[in-house]
């Protein structure tokens, strides 16, 4: 990797709450990744994983405890005013006073915003057009969230900061804001992103780490990630036959099996090759494989195994 | 989707480079059109001072400020600037900074290109410039209905209301991390209040009180600016006097600047 050309480049970053020793707490500890011009990369974690606390040092909101940020060649904290005109930042949860209209808060954005677009193009970009006179206490939690993208994407920066940006949108909202950031990507934005939603990892991240207890434990490609985890087929025995019946499972190229109440489960890295087996030996046999179901892994069930049984599942 | 804007994305091209001071300005306007939908707020800064007055006229006029050298109309409309400096600032703007941070509005304010004094300044920019144009109407009022004088030292009145501004102003963010919402901020507005209606020369002028009190209240963050402001308009401060108050209003100004950089808070505690 060209380390020249990383936009936000991160080395053993680390994060402390509270005091040191026993009763503080590190949130974040010696994580390092890089992220390229034009990239978007997904940071991918259970609540508490140390995601917000990390992109929160990103966005030069705090000083690291120990390690390295640089976003653009710059310290996010230290060199504050020569980083913030070229990022955009989206928190997790940010605040808008209650009684502005959407119009009179982007307005007062905008005056804190190099280069920011005109109010109806902003709100063009999220679909808040109509909303434009209401007071923000009457929003819904997904409508304050495309405001806080609008807000985000004012000042058309080089660099976007969004942590979960689709946390509480309706399944539209969050297609399109999918399409919003794809978009920007591809113009050229560098996009560091954090999510529980895996799909959304999946679809949109060009790279992706995910993180436990503080820790990266595994990063790549989505690809690469979902690669080391086997593929798997289902099916239910016919009757009268059994598992023993079936062509010898090494062969096949099977890793593991187990069975329960006639269903069948083999999983395998070598898909292609264990389901030919598997069905050739169905046509010899004359036999009806019913509900057979064969897939790859994916990032759910990679992220599963890594992040820890008490992952919470794809929707929430 | 406006796609024709498209293409400008990411290029960082800037094409209106914002100063400090225009960031202020759209925050203060956004602060102003809040405090116009708050009535409460605005009653607080519109109306109290007048309350004040009034209710404090009725029982001060039993008070014997022989010992003042200054008439009883003299003595509660200098007071008087105490009044308008403690409502509509200091407990205004406590409220204002406790709702901005529960509200996450400071924690998002500052991932913008706004340094953090100015998200403060620009957040207490109406407050600060209605406190000074009533400290303007209270002198136009006395002159022109009071028939009192002129200000003697002009300069000492406008030090006087400066420093009463940059004093109430980092004080009011400090105290905030003592409050969660903005109801408890005006409770916790009320000791500073008392002390200083009582102590400050605002109910009852120094001249008025007993030496060893005087003493001791001359020590109250309030004291020093409505004695510059009162020597500015009635005039016949010495001197050493005027030094003193300055150097005292300095020196609680450098203390709430360093509790705020100290102890304020952007978000609230979790």
């Amino acid at each position: 990797m060209d380390v020249g050309d990383g936009v936000i480049e991160v080395s053993e970053l680390r994060r402390r709450y509270g005091q040191p020793g026993a009763e503080g707490f590190e949130a974040v500890r010696d994580v390092s990744f890089s992220v390229r011009r034009g990239e978007l990369f997904a940071l991918l974690g259970t609540n508490g994983a140390g995601k917000t606390s990390t992109v929160e040092l990103l966005e030069g909101l705090a000083r690291p405890t120990g390690g390295r940020v640089r976003v653009l060649g710059h310290d996010p904290y230290e060199e504050r005013g020569a980083v913030r005109p070229r990022m955009g930042v989206m928190l997790q949860e940010g605040g808008f006073p209650s009684d502005l209209t959407v119009a009179e808060t982007v307005r007062m954005w905008a005056g804190c915003t190099t280069g920011a677009r005109p109010v109806g193009e902003a709100l063009g970009l999220v679909g808040l057009e109509a909303r434009r006179d209401v007071r923000i206490k009457q929003l819904s939690g997904g409508e304050r969230r495309r405001l806080d993208l609008a807000l985000a994407l004012l000042g058309r920066p080089e660099v976007l900061f969004l942590d979960e940006p689709t946390t509480g949108l309706d399944p539209e909202a969050r297609h399109t804001t999918w399409e919003l950031v794809r978009r920007l990507r591809d113009e050229g934005t560098t996009v560091l992103l954090t999510t529980h939603y895996l799909e959304e990892a999946e679809s949109l991240a060009d790279r992706l780490a995910i993180m436990r207890e503080g820790r990266i434990v595994a990063s790549g490609t989505p690809g690469q990630v979902i690669g080391a985890y086997p593929a798997r087929i289902r099916f239910a025995m016919p009757t009268g036959w059994f598992v023993g019946d079936l062509p010898p499972l090494d062969a096949l190229g099977v890793l593991r099996h187990q069975e329960s109440d006639g269903r069948v489960e083999l999983q395998t890295t070598e898909l292609q090759r264990t389901l030919t087996g598997l069905l050739f030996w169905a046509r010899d046999k004359d036999v009806e494989l019913e509900g057979l179901d064969a897939r790859t892994a994916s990032l759910e069930e990679a992220f599963l195994a890594i992040a820890g049984a008490s992952a919470p599942g794809r929707g929430e | 989707m406006a796609t024709e804007t498209a293409s400008a994305t990411g290029t960082g091209v800037p094409t209106g480079t914002t100063t400090a001071a225009g960031r202020a300005l759209a925050l203060g306007r956004a602060e102003l059109t809040l405090l116009g939908r708050n009535r409460m707020a605005l009653y607080t800064v519109l109306l109290t001072p007048v309350l004040v007055i009034y209710a404090v006229s009725s029982g001060a006029r039993k008070l014997d400020l022989s010992g003042s050298g200054m008439s009883f109309k003299e003595a509660t409309m200098t007071g008087a600037f105490g009044y308008v400096l403690i409502f509509v600032v200091y407990c205004n703007l406590m409220s204002v900074f406790t709702a901005r941070r529960e509200e996450l509005v400071l924690k998002r304010l500052r991932t913008g290109e706004a340094g953090d004094l100015e998200i403060l300044a620009g957040t207490a920019l109406p407050s600060l410039t209605i406190a000074v144009a009533q400290c303007a109407l209270l002198v136009t009022a006395g002159m022109a209905w009071l028939h009192m004088r002129i200000p003697a030292r002009p300069d000492l009145l406008v030090a006087g209301v400066l420093l009463g501004l940059a004093l109430l102003t980092p004080l009011a963010a400090a105290c905030t991390a003592f409050t969660k919402s903005s109801e408890t901020a005006q409770l916790a507005a009320m000791p500073l209040v008392m002390v200083s209606m009582l102590g400050s020369g605002m109910f009852c002028p120094l001249e008025a009180m007993p030496d060893a009190l005087a003493k001791a209240c001359s020590l109250l963050p309030m004291t020093p600016v409505v004695q510059l402001m009162r020597d500015g308009w009635l005039g016949g401060a010495s001197t050493a006097g005027t030094l003193g108050h300055l150097g005292a209003a300095l020196a609680w100004t450098a203390v709430a600047v360093f509790a705020v950089r100290r102890w304020f808070r952007w978000e609230p505690r979790r």
